[in-house]
């Protein structure tokens, strides 16, 4: 409990300047276009815990896991690393060897004119851990079986290997200096269902053996029902839910969550029909007043339109909704 | 036109990789058809060879990787022989190709929009004008909102998903018979993936496009295949409608892949996994391949390579079903 958090984001934001040439804003008389891809973004990820974070296609996940290595700054707001501000932490190198990041895309992540052996090495070098060659070599051979390679495979190209294996590559990298941290970005979404349930139970394996912490972040909910503690649902930059794994899929709270819940396929083959939720993902470049969700809310009342709802206490989840906060939620 | 017979037909397709070390059999003696109007559903884990004959099928082999045997007929017509300018112009034109990685398909240099106009005017007889208007409708019918505000946008100005969704608009705009969709939803979320799929299949039975639907979300395939093939280390383990395959396999692999999936109603610990990794090409078993991992595998199994039998409603290239199953215990 006196543990600071892991990772915290305090009204973290970040933007992107999508403005078009100065030029052609002249002539179109068209001012700057700032596209908010998180705003006001608050989370916690306790020490060894998991934390994920789920919602639709450019809802800002991605960016939150870059925000949450440092590979981009906050343009509001503040990332804190275990009780340090990112920017100052990362400037140490016994800081950044703590956190490590597992990428969506096991192809574009690995240097292809690297043997697997370097690729795995890289973060040991560059941070000076093991004093020779032989030290990192046996190194390298134990990471490569903690993933479930083999040794033998530190002799091969990544072309050589299959998308679930190169996932473990990428895990065995991102293991390799030895991280209390990692930021796993739809780390199974490329793989097949028995590559995803290898991966993640070496993951949840890892975790306990290790004491892990990570900041998850997948659009699968069945998978993040496996791994989290606690769940965040984004929608348009924003929280909105936050509750531990088991409540919010025993009761989702926000309309958006329980939207999202009914969109997932009948592999039972019930006969039940899946209900897309209505309407589309606005741009975040003009996003709706009030609550970003309201163009799409069955539950939508003139407040929404005109106040942002702000996340507060709904049992033991947290909720940014008016019409949980004004008891309307229940039917 | 051509009655009842298949669109697509491939035939004992054999996939070769010559090496210095020798050949390597990626793909060995898969036969299958998918008719118009049908789905088929294609799962298996990394390496069973599902992108290797989807690309064999659009003639997008990397080399040196070449079709060793078998044949591959579109609309009776033999497609895996043709020279490299006439099967592009099939490609595109009468075969639409998803891929898993949306930035190996689109142009990082054009906008959206200008690559779907170029796509459709080379394979339709339209106009600039119209071809613009039809860009902004298909982006639309893909679910990328404001789609006309964001046409002239450039690859890397929209997320993973919404360039995925960019992706499978250019496949589906010249109106193809036949789509080969290697994991056209795998990186997408719910909601648009319910939009896609819906799409895809509607374009299926409307239009009668047949589609080949790699995949590893049994989901998806649940929910948009009508026959699904399993394969495991280069052949088809068992293949069959899409509810008995589900449901009630008959192929001790497909039994394992079913277990492996994440429940959505509760938490386990430990989920179901096939220990194991699929054998590498150059050291593909004897015997039926899966039987170093098969919990069902007996003497014959390491003798023996199973070919398709009949098991039930489905067909399975396994020994249990030799004899409908008289040797297991
Ligand atoms: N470098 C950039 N320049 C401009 N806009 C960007 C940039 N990176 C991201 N965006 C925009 O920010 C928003 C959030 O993007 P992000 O990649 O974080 O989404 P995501 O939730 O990870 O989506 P997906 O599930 O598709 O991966 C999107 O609207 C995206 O188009
Ligand atoms: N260029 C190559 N050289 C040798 N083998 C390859 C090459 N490309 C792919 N393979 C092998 O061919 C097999 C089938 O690959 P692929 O069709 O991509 O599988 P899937 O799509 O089912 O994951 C795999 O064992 C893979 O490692
Ligand atoms: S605040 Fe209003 S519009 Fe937003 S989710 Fe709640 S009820 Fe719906
Ligand atoms: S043939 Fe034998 S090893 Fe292969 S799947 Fe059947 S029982 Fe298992
Ligand atoms: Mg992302
Ligand atoms: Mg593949």
């Amino acid at each position: 409990m006196v543990d600071a958090p892991m990772l915290e984001l305090r009204d973290a934001a970040r933007y992107f300047d999508v403005s078009r040439p100065w030029l052609q804003r002249v002539i179109a008389g068209e001012g700057k276009r700032l596209l908010r891809a998180v705003d006001g973004l608050n989370l916690s990820v306790p020490k060894g815990t998991t934390l994920s974070l789920v919602g639709e296609s450019g809802c800002g996940k991605s960016t939150v896991a870059r925000l949450a290595v440092g590979l981009y700054r906050p343009s509001a707001g503040q990332v804190v690393f275990d009780g340090r501000d990112l920017a100052e932490a990362r400037a140490a190198s016994d800081q950044r060897r703590r956190m490590q990041m597992i990428f969506q895309d096991p192809y574009a992540s690995l240097n292809p004119r690297w043997r697997v052996r370097d690729i795995v090495a890289e973060p040991i070098r560059a941070f000076g851990l093991l004093p020779n060659r032989a030290a990192e070599e046996a190194r390298v051979a134990e990471l490569l079986t903690q993933v479930g390679l083999s040794p033998l495979d530190g002799h091969k190209f990544p072309h050589e290997f299959s998308g679930g294996q190169r996932q473990r590559i990428s895990i065995a990298r991102a293991l390799s200096s030895n991280p209390e941290f990692l930021v796993c970005d739809e780390p199974t979404s490329a793989l097949d269902v028995s590559v995803q349930a290898q991966i993640l139970n070496l993951m949840k394996e890892l975790q306990s053996r290790m004491g892990l912490t990570y900041l998850f972040i997948s659009h699968n909910l069945a998978v993040v029902r496996q791994v989290s503690d606690r769940i965040g649902v984004m929608y348009l930059g924003r929280i909105a839910e936050l509750a531990p794994a088991e409540s919010l899929f025993r009761r989702p709270r926000h309309p958006y969550t329980r939207a999202l819940m009914e969109a997932i396929p009948d592999l039972d083959m019930t006969g039940r029909v899946r209900i897309p939720v209505g309407g589309e993902v606005p741009s975040p470049i003009t996003p709706p007043t009030g609550c970003a969700f309201h163009p799409r809310c069955p539950l939508v009342q003139p407040r929404c339109k005109a106040e942002r709802p702000e996340l507060r206490s709904a049992g033991d989840a947290m909720v940014a909704c008016h019409a949980v906060e004004e008891g309307r939620d229940a039917a | 036109m051509t009655g009842q017979n298949p669109l697509l037909e491939v035939r004992h397709l054999r996939v070769e990789f010559p090496t210095r070390r020798g050949t390597l059999v990626a793909i060995d003696d898969v036969s299958f058809t998918i008719s118009a109007g049908e789905v088929l559903g294609v799962v298996g884990e990394s390496g069973a060879g599902k992108s290797m004959t989807g690309a064999a099928i659009i003639g997008l082999l990397e080399p040196p990787g070449r079709i060793a045997a078998g044949e591959i007929l579109l609309d009776g017509r033999r497609i895996d022989n043709l020279r490299y300018e006439d099967m592009r112009r099939i490609r595109g034109k009468e075969i639409g190709a998803i891929f898993q990685d949306p930035l190996t398909t689109l142009n990082p240099l054009y906008t959206v929009g200008r690559q779907l106009a170029e796509t459709m005017t080379t394979h339709l007889p339209i106009t600039p004008a119209e071809a613009r208007k039809r860009a902004i409708g298909w982006l639309d019918l893909v679910g990328i909102p404001a789609a006309a505000q964001r046409i002239d946008s450039y690859p890397h100005e929209f997320s993973g998903g919404m360039r995925q969704r960019v992706v499978i608009a250019l496949a589906l705009c010249a109106e193809p018979r036949l789509i080969v969709a290697d994991e056209p939803t795998t990186a997408l979320d719910v909601s648009i993936q319910a939009q896609i799929i819906a799409l895809l299949k509607s374009l299926a039975r409307e239009k009668g496009t047949a589609m080949m639907l790699v995949t590893h979300d049994m989901g998806v395939i649940a929910e948009a295949a009508d026959r699904v093939a399993v394969m495991y280390a280069g052949r088809i383990a068992e293949i069959g409608p899409v509810r008995n395959v589900v449901k009630q396999a008959s192929h001790p692999y497909t039994v394992g892949l079913m277990g492996s999936i994440p429940p959505l109603d509760r938490r386990v610990e430990r989920l179901a996994q096939i220990d194991g990794a699929m054998p590498r090409l150059s050291a593909i078993p004897k015997g039926c391949a899966y039987n170093p991992r098969c919990p069902k595998a007996f003497a014959r199994c390491s003798q023996d390579r199973p070919d398709l039998l009949p098991a039930g409603p489905t067909q399975a290239a396994c020994w249990l079903y030799d004899g409908e199953g008289t040797h297991h215990g």
